[in-house]
């Protein structure tokens, strides 16, 4: 597979705060790339550089092998983007809002390409409806279809399911997926939802604080070996001093659980162990494994202290 | 270009607020003549009075269509910056409010295209809305109040005049003083434009300007000399109406007017370069620091 995005050493200044710093990854053409991080990790400064929304600081940005800032008008033009909301013309109708886009896209728009583009987002029948009447969930789908009018190669979509229902998340992953292996498009998707990432992402970046801290195959990454689990004893002090004993002794407290990495299947084993050493377990669970993943890599750098009662 | 240009008229036109502007012209031309017309002939005495002795009116209908259109104009054009404020104020801001401007960022134009863009439809919109201003004020007047010689009343330091321009030499004045007027807005656009592009909603930009015009014209008319020496000249409000100085007609050694002449050909074309640097100047900063900015909305 050939790169398709490349960046190396992005950085992004304001005054004395570095939003982004030296951040280097590439993307391969026919993946779903996720960019994981928490809210203000950096996330959308580094999506807003890609799509010439905000001037990097320093280092260099390469799509379809072209210098970015030189070739912008030919890379925007196989580039399709949401960012953060699908934020569209309330006053105009569906269709004109398409119209439009499409035509700011540079591509010969007629109706029939625009009816099959309102089709395949299962909005050809509001197609007359001013958006101000569409639901958060219809108007993210016809921000859908304004990003793929133009027929794009790349797709950048930062925070795409952010404000939508159960339903509308799944239709959301259902699209990104159709798009890659149906369509062969590359699709780069940010969140923060860890879960989201890992249902659909074949590779990822994790960013912190605006540096990377990892980036790699997410089913490389979904290692069972390093599985953080949540145990609640009766009396985790006890419990936290007989785990000192064993290959669990990187165990913490944290708030009214103790927390440890370990193997998914060695679970059985502990629970064993401490009802050997006569501790009584209240529960144990495995938290997700990309969210312990990205815990670890955090340091558990939590804005609220966990809420304990 | 031509077609961004279309996409941004169409986005015009599809906005309520932009027909408020001439909603707001038709009122007060409206209220206007329908003043005049019920009881025009105690205005007529009271601006008459000074002057009733050594001027004799009989000979003309005063209250014409084109002596309406010119009391109009005169208290028409000091609102209407405020109209143009409302549609340039709002080409970039309102895109930032919402959301749309990072999509049109991200399409394959030019920041520099799309501001100019922008520019073009706030200029034909200030157009738009001095061709209705001439549809209501001048060609309805006439329709309405007939045609005749125009009397201007005009005080000239201590001294108050009356000029008389023949019927036949009117029409093509106030052409020009549409034409002047379109680019004294213009200014106004170009302003609002600019201040448009800090903000990331539409009032700030649109009350910024509306205060900077009445900030301006107060230096404009504040009468001490240091200040009209060395500020008044360069300050755009000092020519938003100059388009009067069209209908200053100029009069031979007898002080007989001379048909399609002009008192001070000379001053309206300093103010008009004066206000075409202005919209030269604005629009180049504006571009400046637009192809710069951080689109963070």
């Amino acid at each position: 597979m050939n790169v398709l995005l490349e960046v190396n050493h992005l950085t992004k200044q304001y005054r004395d705060i570095k939003a982004v710093e030296d951040l280097s990854f590439s993307v391969m053409e026919g993946d779903i790339y996720g960019f994981l991080g928490q809210n203000g990790a950096g996330k959308s400064t580094t999506i807003r550089m890609l799509l010439t929304l905000i001037s990097p600081t320093a280092g260099e940005i390469k799509i379809f092998g072209l210098p970015l800032h030189e070739n912008r008008h030919e890379i925007l033009s196989q580039t399709g983007s949401i960012i953060e909301r699908p934020d569209l013309y309330q006053y105009l109708t569906a269709y004109e809002n398409l119209s439009l886009f499409a035509r700011m896209s540079k591509i010969k728009v007629s109706r029939k390409l625009l009816m099959n583009q309102l089709e395949m987002v299962g909005l050809a029948e509001r197609s007359q409806s001013k958006v101000r009447t569409f639901s958060q969930g219809m108007k993210q789908r016809l921000g859908i279809a304004v990003a793929l009018v133009h027929d794009p190669k790349l797709i950048i979509l930062d925070e795409p399911t952010n404000g939508l229902d159960p339903q509308g998340i799944a239709d959301m992953r259902n699209l990104i997926l159709r798009l890659s292996r149906q369509m062969g498009k590359t699709v780069i998707v940010s969140s923060h939802l860890l879960s989201e990432i890992e249902v659909i992402a074949s590779r990822m970046i994790v960013i912190h604080k605006g540096k990377k801290i990892a980036e790699g195959v997410v089913q490389e990454m979904l290692d069972p070996a390093n599985t953080l689990v949540q145990v609640e004893t009766a009396n985790n002090m006890n419990a936290l001093k007989w785990l000192q004993e064993t290959r669990w002794a990187t165990a913490v407290i944290q708030g009214r659980h103790l927390q440890l990495s370990m193997n998914r299947e060695d679970i059985p084993q502990l629970i064993r162990y401490l009802g050997e050493k006569g501790t009584d377990i209240v529960a144990v669970q495995p938290r997700h494994s990309l969210e312990a993943y990205f815990l670890s890599l955090t340091n558990n750098d939590t804005h609220v202290e966990p809420f304990a009662n | 270009m031509w077609s961004l240009l279309q996409i941004e008229m169409f986005k015009i036109s599809r906005r309520p607020r932009t027909y408020i502007a001439f909603a707001a012209i038709s009122a007060i031309v409206l209220i206007f003549q329908f003043a005049f017309k019920a009881d025009g002939s105690s205005y007529m005495n009271l601006m008459l009075q000074s002057v009733q002795d050594s001027f004799e009116l009989d000979r003309i209908k005063a209250i014409n269509g084109y002596f309406m259109c010119y009391i109009i104009l005169n208290t028409l054009l000091v609102q209407v910056p405020i109209l143009v404020a409302l549609i340039a104020g709002d080409a970039i801001s309102g895109e930032a409010n919402m959301g749309t401007l990072r999509l049109l960022l991200t399409k394959p134009v030019s920041r520099t295209q799309l501001l100019l863009v922008k520019f073009m439809a706030s200029f034909i919109f200030t157009v738009a809305l001095l061709l209705w201003m001439a549809v209501m004020a001048l060609f309805l007047s006439m329709a309405i109040f007939g045609v005749d010689d125009m009397l201007i009343f005009r005080v000239s330091g201590e001294e108050s005049q009356i000029l008389q321009i023949g019927a036949d030499d009117v029409l093509w004045r106030y052409f020009a003083a549409f034409g002047y007027a379109a680019i004294a807005l213009t200014v106004i656009a170009a302003l609002a434009l600019l201040l448009s592009i800090y903000a990331e909603n539409s009032i700030g930009p649109i009350i910024a300007t509306v205060c900077i015009v009445i900030i301006c014209t107060i230096v404009s008319n504040i009468g001490v000399p240091i200040i009209d020496k060395n500020v008044k000249p360069w300050l755009f409000t000092s020519y938003l109406v100059g388009w009067k100085g069209f209908f200053y007609i100029g009069t031979n050694a007898d002080g007989q007017p001379i048909p399609g002449s002009l008192e001070n050909w000379p001053a309206i074309r300093k103010s008009l370069f004066i206000l075409i640097a202005h919209i030269v100047i604005l629009l180049g900063i504006s571009i400046a620091v637009f192809r710069k900015k951080d689109i963070l909305s």
